[in-house]
């Protein structure tokens, strides 16, 4: 017998019986996965932003197959994905509303005073120096943080102005947290009427920095009625309760465009009003 | 103490441009018609309104007390009326409460606080409740309410009293001239913070760049113990533990406070602000402030009255000749950038700077060429070069490894940077980063 013989059958050999020895052990310590979970991960988005409130797509899965979550907390599903879950689990699931991010700030680069900023482009750090460069303490600095922390780019930087996107908006809240000012909430997708406005200064100091600012003259409260909208101070703001319909932008010819519909904001359609 | 004292490791030497200002006697600002104090002045809590809109008060009656231990109380700067309290721009940028005085001319002292004449008698308690009463804060810049630094926990012996009249920022002149022509108050300020502290020596440390400064205060110093030192010329020698190794040789570790290593600093303002409290009784109502620039007509150094609007400390300057492109409280290197005219001297306000528009560089920032001058200059020996990264990459954890906490926001970095990156900047950020984070684990 040659050595090639030798060398072939001996590891012939052990290699048969190291194959016999993972089998067994692959049978007795196999790790049960519940084969739902990979499922329901399948059918969710699978783009880990954290909407939910879990570490991501799977953690979330998880969640919904133990039933510590509902699928309906996941806010990138739409209700067909939903459903579609639901329906693989057995389970019933309420109707969820969608949600999506409103910036409530109109004053872009054209229409707000600014002073000269020359240091780090983001938000956070901006708002260290003189609380921002913009005139006005409220509004958008424009550097785009919550574009950022966006993972669905449903937020566009326009003329130093964060505009969400609502169609592309899934409502995971990410940029929330991201903006400095405070200036994004969430806000039923059924409502497309929004004030761009968030200063609660009162009017004349407004329009002094920004031109396209709420200046309380209560137009829209009176086309729409006191119960669709809501004035805080010197601030205006949509009833989301009991919201108006989006004819009322129209109806009420907000003189500092500061009233605008959340769709045709993102079209870039309004471009304020310069007295 | 040894003679010659110890040179930190770092530090740069910026064009100081200190001779615009600095042989310019104080001049007394006259009454205005209104002041404007903002609320919160201090580091700590906010203090607690105690006046209504109508009031009457009277010159260095109480507005607002201390809203807790760390917070000193405000004091009205001159008699008048109450006129508003409501929103004023905030030296940060942000609109902050104020009280609005509306000045009735005639500027009448209230209920002031007994002059204790006899306070080598005092007990220590007593004087410091006095610095607290007369809402006394670290004047040179900081704010923090100088009573908490006077009260140090058990356990902690302090040895050391250390006044700083290092004046490293560039332009400032407020101190070196509050040196010149108040000698006496600050060595007499060193011997009651030095009596408060249960010692009897003190030491003032000054540039070397201010020779008349420490020979006058070494002509007067004798009289009550107190030692002067000259300091090397750089920038930040100014800075609380970069002073005390200048003079002592102690290094205070990251995270550690002056008095973990027996010490204790007071600014030269804050000292002539206790004497002030102590002699004649005068609570904090007004400080020293270097009015100055190249925009500036006539610059100078102005005693101003606490909620002196900018816009008024400029027109007592003359007025400026040229757009200025920058507005600085404080100085160049450290000094907060403003918005607004419409911010009033608080007690921290050592300068009101100009800077022209030729005199700003508008550099954008370029990418980090790895050159280490930031590491060579740094004087708390941490990497400015990394830190910057780490923040840039939102790797705040990464930042708190690299001990971003212990920087001082000097801005020798910045000033060095041929890439001319905002290091100053992601400091800042970094370090409110990791404060939000702890609040939160809290």
């Amino acid at each position: 017998m040659s050595i090639t013989w030798i060398a072939i059958s001996s590891a012939g050999v052990l290699g048969v019986v190291l194959g016999g020895v993972i089998g067994v052990v692959a049978k007795a310590f196999a790790v049960e996965v519940d084969e739902r979970i990979e499922r329901v991960g399948e059918l969710l988005p699978g783009v880990n932003c954290g909407g939910c409130g879990f570490a991501g797509c799977t953690d979330f899965a998880k969640a919904v197959v133990t039933e510590v979550a509902k699928p309906s907390q996941c806010p990138v599903c739409s209700a067909g994905d939903i459903n579609n879950i639901a329906e693989y689990l057995g389970i019933v699931v309420e109707e969820k509303e969608k949600m999506v991010a409103v910036v409530r700030c109109s004053g872009d680069y054209s229409h707000t005073v600014r002073s000269f900023y020359n240091g780090v482009r983001d938000c956070r750090s901006a708002v260290l120096v003189a609380g921002g460069a913009k005139g006005c303490d409220y509004g958008c600095l424009g550097f785009g943080s919550c574009a950022d922390a966006c993972p669905f780019g449903a937020i566009e930087i326009r003329d130093a102005l964060a505009v969400v996107h609502p169609e592309l908006c899934v409502g995971c809240e990410n940029c929330v947290a991201a903006c400095p000012k405070n200036l994004i909430i969430m806000t039923p997708a059924a409502v497309d009427v929004h004030v761009y406005c968030n200063s609660p200064e009162k009017g004349a100091s407004k329009m002094k920095v920004c031109k396209t600012a709420c200046i309380a003259c209560r137009k829209c409260v009176k086309a729409a009625g006191e119960e669709q909208m809501l004035v805080d101070g010197f601030l205006v703001k949509t009833n989301y309760a009991n919201p108006p319909q989006s004819d009322l932008v129209e109806a009420s010819a907000c003189p500092t465009t500061a009233l605008r519909l959340g769709t045709k904001h993102a079209e870039g359609a309004y471009q304020g009003v310069s007295k | 103490m040894s003679d010659k004292p110890r040179k930190f490791k770092g530090g740069v030497h910026p064009n100081d441009s200190k001779a615009l200002s600095a042989t310019k006697p104080i001049q007394v600002a006259p009454l205005l018609d209104k002041y404007k104090v903002i609320m919160h002045q201090n580091i700590g809590a906010p203090p607690e309104l105690l006046v209504k809109k109508g009031d009457l008060v009277k010159k260095g009656d109480l507005l607002a007390k201390a809203g807790g231990f760390v917070s000193v109380p405000l004091h009205a700067p001159t008699s008048g009326t109450v006129s508003a309290i409501d929103k004023c721009p905030g030296p940060t940028g942000i609109g902050v409460p104020a009280i609005e005085i509306t000045a009735d001319g005639e500027d009448a002292w209230g209920a002031a606080l007994e002059p204790m004449a006899d306070w080598p008698n005092r007990a220590p308690a007593d004087l410091k409740q006095r610095v607290w009463d007369a809402g006394i804060v670290g004047m040179g810049g900081a704010g923090f309410p100088a009573h908490v630094k006077l009260s140090p926990p058990e356990g902690k012996k302090i040895d050391t009293l250390i006044l700083n009249g290092a004046e490293c920022e560039p332009y400032l002149t407020a101190d070196h001239r509050l040196m010149l022509e108040q000698a006496e108050e600050v060595v007499l300020g060193a011997a009651i913070l030095a009596r408060i502290l249960g010692l009897d020596t003190a030491v003032i440390g000054v540039e070397d760049n201010k020779p008349d400064a420490i020979a006058r205060l070494k002509e007067v110093a004798g009289k009550y113990n107190v030692t002067v030192q000259g300091l090397p010329v750089n920038y930040p020698q100014g800075a609380e533990k970069q002073l005390i190794y200048a003079i002592t040789g102690r290094e205070v570790p990251v995270g550690k406070l002056p008095m973990d290593v027996h010490c204790v600093v007071q600014n030269v303002a804050s000292a002539v602000a206790v004497a002030e409290a102590v002699i004649k009784g005068w609570p904090s109502i007004e400080r020293i402030t270097t009015v100055t620039g190249k925009p500036v007509v006539n610059p100078g150094n102005w005693r101003l009255r606490i909620g002196t609007p900018i816009s008024k400390a400029l027109e007592l300057a003359g007025g400026i000749t040229m757009q200025p492109s920058k507005l600085l409280l404080g100085g160049p290197m450290m000094g907060i950038a403003q918005k607004s005219l419409d911010v009033t001297v608080m007690k921290n306000t050592s300068g009101i700077l100009l800077i022209a528009s030729d005199e700003v560089s508008l550099y954008t920032s370029e990418p980090c060429i790895r050159c280490g001058r930031c590491v060579e200059v740094c004087p708390m020996s941490i990497l400015p070069a990394t830190i910057s990264q780490a923040v840039e990459n939102k790797r705040f954890d990464w930042a708190e490894e690299l001990n971003v906490m212990a920087c001082i926001e000097c801005g020798s970095c910045s000033y060095v940077c041929p890439s001319h990156r905002p290091l100053n900047q992601h400091f800042k950020r970094g370090k409110i980063e990791i404060q939000a984070q702890l609040r939160k684990k809290k």
